[in-house]
């Protein structure tokens, strides 16, 4: 029996846990069919969530992509049908759809699995993002060297801690109704161990004392706030420190999904909760950034 | 002895022709080895320039790597050349967890210190730079402190390698250039 789970009409952070909910309920060895058909729009992470999702299941999913042209000349744009054909079944005529049409695609689904190859994605969206971010969010040389740098360090955690390879996707878009202004996302996700078992792996850890509470939602906050690495090293576990200072910078926003939980450094402009646990389980480790425009107003804030 | 070291070329030579990026560790980890072994081939008293001018991002697991465990790891003197704002916020952030400082050659040629540093040794740097060489009486008559405190200054910034001491007279490291 094929379990058949609809992708939804707006496919981003927030409305992957719809797809990730189901999936949860399911043996890994279980049939799936994935339906995008009706999928409008795809945010970089719910693309690579996908793909993670696929790469986590034992038998191959089949999907359906969207049945709209233009949608799924996106997909094709970002490169997604090219890492899906592996790990899908691919059902319809849509996966053979060509790329086309303006793209603000900074750097297309990109695999990272050892380090030359953030070397290739930082190379890569080094010109393209000083183009895009001065122009369009009015985000300085400076602040898009940061912005390389994060991106970086946060591709660097899938290579030292996932155990198996991700993907990277940036874009930017224009958020009218949401901020009024355009945004950059950076997508990053593997299917790896996740968060709280890499800091399990930490040589000499002594487990919980009785009463302690240990989950992912510790093991993120851990991570992400205390900077704990799974590396005995000092200098380990500066990269998301690193990346936590850019983004209280530029008002940016960071949120990173593993195992059953999901931790968000929300800046003034959102209103999302910072840790919400008891989720579907994710087996790796989903993070999202978010850097708006800068405006006058919003420099003077 | 003077070094310099082009870390665009050791990046280059250590790690891979095409890159002009210090980023990911591994990589980082590759480019100090190589600075290490130059230095280690050196004998005696060495200063060693390191030039970032064509190193284009430097992210904070190559600055731990490529600085601050350098500098944890290698005797001798380091400064450090053609930095622009970018490097410095990477090797600032990853020097505070180590509180290690170090000296930065700056683009007109004067020397600032980066990193962790107290007030009171700031100053004093500060004051051996302006002069060129200081020795503690002539440091204390200045700040209007005890003899003792100033050498205790003197001296924690040459234990830190942030100037050299000569007998009883402190230079700064650029000097030695």
């Amino acid at each position: 029996m094929t379990h058949v789970i609809p992708v939804p009409t707006s496919l981003d952070d927030a409305s992957f846990e719809q797809v990730l909910g189901p999936l949860a309920a399911l043996a890994p060895e279980e049939k799936v069919l994935l339906d995008a058909r009706h999928t409008r729009f795809a945010s970089p992470y719910g693309l690579i969530g996908l793909l993670t999702v696929a790469q986590s299941r034992a038998t191959k999913p089949e999907l359906v992509p969207p049945e709209d042209h233009d949608v799924a000349s996106y997909w094709a744009r970002t490169g997604f049908y090219q890492h899906a054909d592996g790990l899908f079944d691919l059902r319809g005529p849509g996966s053979r759809t060509r790329a086309g049409g303006d793209s603000q695609v900074l750097l297309e689904i990109t695999p990272v699995v050892q380090s030359s190859d953030v070397h290739s994605v930082v190379d890569r969206i080094q010109e393209r993002a000083q183009k895009i971010l001065s122009k369009e969010l009015s985000i300085d040389a400076q602040a898009s060297i940061r912005f390389v740098m994060t991106l970086s360090e946060v591709c660097q955690n899938i290579v030292e801690h996932a155990g198996r390879g991700g993907w990277v996707a940036v874009q930017t878009y224009k958020w009218q109704k949401r901020l009024g202004r355009r945004v950059v996302q950076i997508a990053v996700a593997d299917a790896g161990i996740g968060f709280r078992r890499s800091l399990e792996s930490l040589p000499g850890r002594q487990p919980p004392a009785p009463g302690d509470r240990w989950d992912d939602g510790t093991a993120l906050e851990e991570a992400v706030i205390r900077g704990v690495s799974r590396f005995r090293d000092r200098g380990r576990g500066q990269g998301l420190a690193g990346a936590r200072n850019f983004l209280g910078k530029w008002s940016g926003k960071l949120s990173i999904r593993s195992g059953t939980a999901r931790i968000a450094i929300v800046p003034s402009w959102d209103e999302d909760t910072p840790l919400l646990e008891d989720l579907a389980l994710f087996p790796g480790a989903q993070v999202q950034i978010t850097i708006p425009e800068r405006t006058a107003a919003s420099a003077a804030a | 002895m003077i070094h310099h070291i082009d870390l665009s070329s050791v990046l280059r030579r250590s790690v891979c022709a095409l890159y002009s990026n210090l980023v990911t560790r591994p990589t980082g980890v590759a480019v100090r080895s190589e600075i290490e072994q130059l230095v280690a081939d050196c004998p005696g008293r060495t200063l060693t320039v390191i030039d970032f001018t064509h190193v284009g991002l430097l992210d904070y697991s190559c600055a731990d790597e490529v600085v601050a465990k350098l500098l944890l790891k290698c005797d001798g003197y380091f400064v450090f050349r053609g930095l622009h704002e970018a490097h410095i916020d990477a090797i600032e952030t990853t020097l505070a967890r180590y509180d290690l400082a170090l000296v930065v050659e700056q683009l007109d040629g004067s020397a600032r210190l980066v990193g962790t540093v107290g007030d009171a040794e700031r100053l004093a740097w500060q004051m051996v730079h302006r002069w060129g060489r200081a020795d503690a009486p002539t440091l204390a008559a200045t700040l209007g402190t005890a003899a003792p405190e100033a050498e205790r200054l003197l001296d924690t910034l040459s234990t830190r390698r942030l100037l050299v001491r000569l007998n009883s007279i402190y230079l700064p490291i650029g000097s030695l250039q």
